[in-house]
């Protein structure tokens, strides 16, 4: 079995067996969906209209938090440094993880998606398109968010560092996102364009976050 | 055979296999009781037949409070007395208090659904079962991350009586919140007098439930200290390893 | 062998030939190796780390191990033997002791076949046979036409070694 599929593999089984490592990003999406309407009000009209908006604030929020683990278990038990010193390029291990991270953290938090939808009053026949939209956009956090771990774990100064570093980056994702998800659910704009550039993006990120991360991580060896 | 006799856990292990299959029987009777006599009583004259959905609903929410007190006697029992059983309760008991809360926001939620004509409204009754349903979630989410069971323990009964403290108040809070926004509808649960028609098999099911709590906490009470057991042997295993090849 | 008093900068200069430090100047090539890999790429790193999961277990380690570094995942049993750990095979690692786990770490080096074996004070954790084991393990590898740079502070059973001191009068 070759090495990507390998490190893919092993990844996904730790954070299966870790008890509730993958649930973790769920269960704080959750928690941070409920939060909001605290905050604004239990109108359900209200909610209605920006529960798209909250979704993906809470997934965004529990995508960058939940990366922080990414690379910094395998720094303190010594495994970075075999990572490292394989045949396969730094940058490619580094897609495996990313990868393995959104089977285990991204995914659940899609799934999820409808029940918080339900409690946010999200219509029902829109909720599919706004889960789309999370599918196409998750995977781009995810890759953006990997940077900041890789910085992080150089810099050892861990969550918040890493928040700053990457949530402006975010900012297109974002936008792109919840223009397709509101466009599904009260048109009059087309669903289309955003949704298109929303995969892009994720597409472009695949390509330019492992090379960044493998590079933040060769240049914070010491 | 004093209570205290139980604290060794071989011997409680003896009394719950001796006791549950007991406990599971008298679960079924009650249950069955309650099921005929909830086919037997009336409808709701305005809600119909879906008003027996109360007949879960409300036993659910009462079980899941109840389990929360259950928690935190036990979370005092491994702070304070340092009782060896304590913590394997409390354990034992989280994974079923969120499970009935789960169940009353479900049957909550499907209640909405005819009653109000959605399934979700931020009703201070609702919202505060979904907060205690975090909390759940939270203390569950404390025992699988951490590895050794007695640390894990530890936090987590700190965790219960801090939510145990905080139930309340989050309570208080939550009906202030709504009353702060006047909800977008009224609501009528069950009707203004409990008449004894609705009463009995209400008792019934709470009973019914409450038995199937018990029987479930001990068999997980069990459970759990057969896994520590297992845990113990593989680590003298890898021990007796080392011995051998060193 | 690399012998020198403590923070003499051992550790570091066996990371950066192991690739994991930057180096400002010069370059690093290994004679009668493979002319596209890396030296990284044909050596193994045997730091203070173990490079172990807890949650998986010994011989799921090892295997990922010589699938990411090595080619296939022939002889894993053969290795886990040579360390005396197979019937610990699959024990999750979280119960191993601290000389288990540094025996697992060797496993690895003995499972995937890579010329230069950079070792940094190798022989701690390990009792009095196991070090004796690693001694041999390393004359095999020496007599196969390995090579072996060992960061240490005591003998470790190599008596034709050579010897790079750091931090002498400079």
């Amino acid at each position: 079995m070759n090495a990507f599929l390998a490190l893919l593999l092993r990844d996904m089984r730790i954070a299966v067996r870790v008890g509730g490592g993958a649930l973790m990003g769920a269960l704080f999406f959750l928690i941070v969906v409920t939060m909001m309407p605290f905050a604004i009000g239990p109108d359900l009209g209200l909610l209605a209209r920006i529960g798209p908006a909250i979704l993906w604030l809470g997934a965004l929020l529990a995508s960058l938090l939940a990366l922080d683990r990414l690379f910094a278990s395998d720094h303190e038990d010594g495994s970075l440094d075999l990572l490292m010193m394989g045949r396969m390029p730094l940058e490619l291990a580094v897609a495996a993880k990313a990868i393995a991270h959104w089977l285990t953290t991204g995914l659940p938090l899609v799934v999820v998606t409808p029940v918080l939808g339900l409690m946010l009053n999200v219509e029902m026949n829109a909720m599919g398109w706004v889960s789309l939209t999370l599918l196409a956009g998750t995977p781009a956090l995810n890759f953006i968010g990997l940077i900041g771990a890789a910085l992080a774990v150089t810099l050892r100064r861990g969550g918040l560092l890493q928040a700053v570093l990457v949530l402006p980056l975010t900012v297109p994702v974002l936008i792109f996102g919840v223009a397709a998800a509101n466009a599904a659910i009260v048109g009059p704009a087309p669903f289309g364009p955003p949704f298109t550039i929303l995969c892009a993006l994720s597409m472009a990120t695949f390509v330019i976050g492992p090379i960044a991360a493998a590079a933040a991580l060769r240049a914070g060896q010491e | 055979m004093a209570i205290i006799d139980l604290a060794n856990p071989t011997r409680f292990l003896n009394f719950v296999n001796r006791l549950l299959p007991w406990l599971a029987a008298a679960t079924v009777v009650v249950f069955a009781f309650g099921l005929a006599r909830i086919l037997n009583a009336p409808d709701d004259y305005q809600q119909g037949a879906t008003v027996k959905i109360m007949y879960l609903h409300v036993p659910a929410a009462w079980l899941a409070m109840m389990c929360w007190g259950v928690m935190s006697l036990a979370a005092l029992g491994t702070l304070v007395w340092k009782h060896p059983l304590a913590d394997v309760s409390g354990k034992a008991a989280a994974p079923l208090g969120a499970a009935f809360t789960f169940i009353c926001l479900v049957t909550g939620s499907l209640w909405g659904r005819p009653t109000w004509g959605t399934y979700w409204v931020w009703d201070a009754r609702l919202t505060s079962m979904l907060v205690l349903f975090l909390l759940y979630l939270g203390v569950l989410a404390l025992y699988w991350t951490v590895e050794e069971p007695g640390r894990g323990s530890r936090a987590a009964a700190i965790l219960t009586l801090v939510g145990a403290i905080n139930i309340p108040i989050i309570k208080f809070s939550v009906e202030y919140w709504n009353t702060l926004h006047q909800p977008a509808s009224l609501f009528r649960k069950g009707g203004s007098a409990i008449d004894p028609s609705i009463l009995a098999p209400l008792l019934l099911m709470a009973g019914g439930f409450t038995l199937l709590f018990l029987t479930l906490h001990l068999a997980a009470m069990r459970n759990e200290i057969l896994r520590r057991r297992v845990r113990a042997m593989r680590l003298i295993q890898a021990q007796e390893l080392a011995e051998v090849s060193t | 062998m690399v012998v020198g008093r403590n923070g003499a900068g051992k550790s570091s200069l066996l990371r950066m030939i192991a690739g994991l430090i930057c180096i400002s100047g010069g370059s690093l090539a290994l004679t009668g190796g493979e002319a596209e890999g890396t030296v990284a790429e044909q050596a193994h790193y045997l730091g203070h780390l173990d490079a172990l999961k807890p949650s998986l277990s010994v011989l799921e380690n090892l295997r990922f191990w010589a699938e990411y570094l090595g080619k296939g995942v022939a002889g894993l049993e053969k290795a886990l033997d040579t360390v005396d750990m197979g019937p610990l095979a699959d024990l999750p690692a979280a119960y191993l002791s601290a000389g288990q786990r540094r025996r697992l770490s060797i496993a690895r080096l003995v499972a995937v076949e890579r010329p230069l074996w950079l070792l940094d004070e190798p022989t701690s954790a390990l009792d009095v046979q196991s070090q004796d084991r690693l001694a041999g393990l390393m004359r095999n590898h020496l007599a196969g036409g390995g090579m072996i740079m060992a960061a240490t502070h005591g003998p470790i059973g190599l008596d034709s070694a050579l010897e790079l001191r750091i931090g002498a009068a400079a």
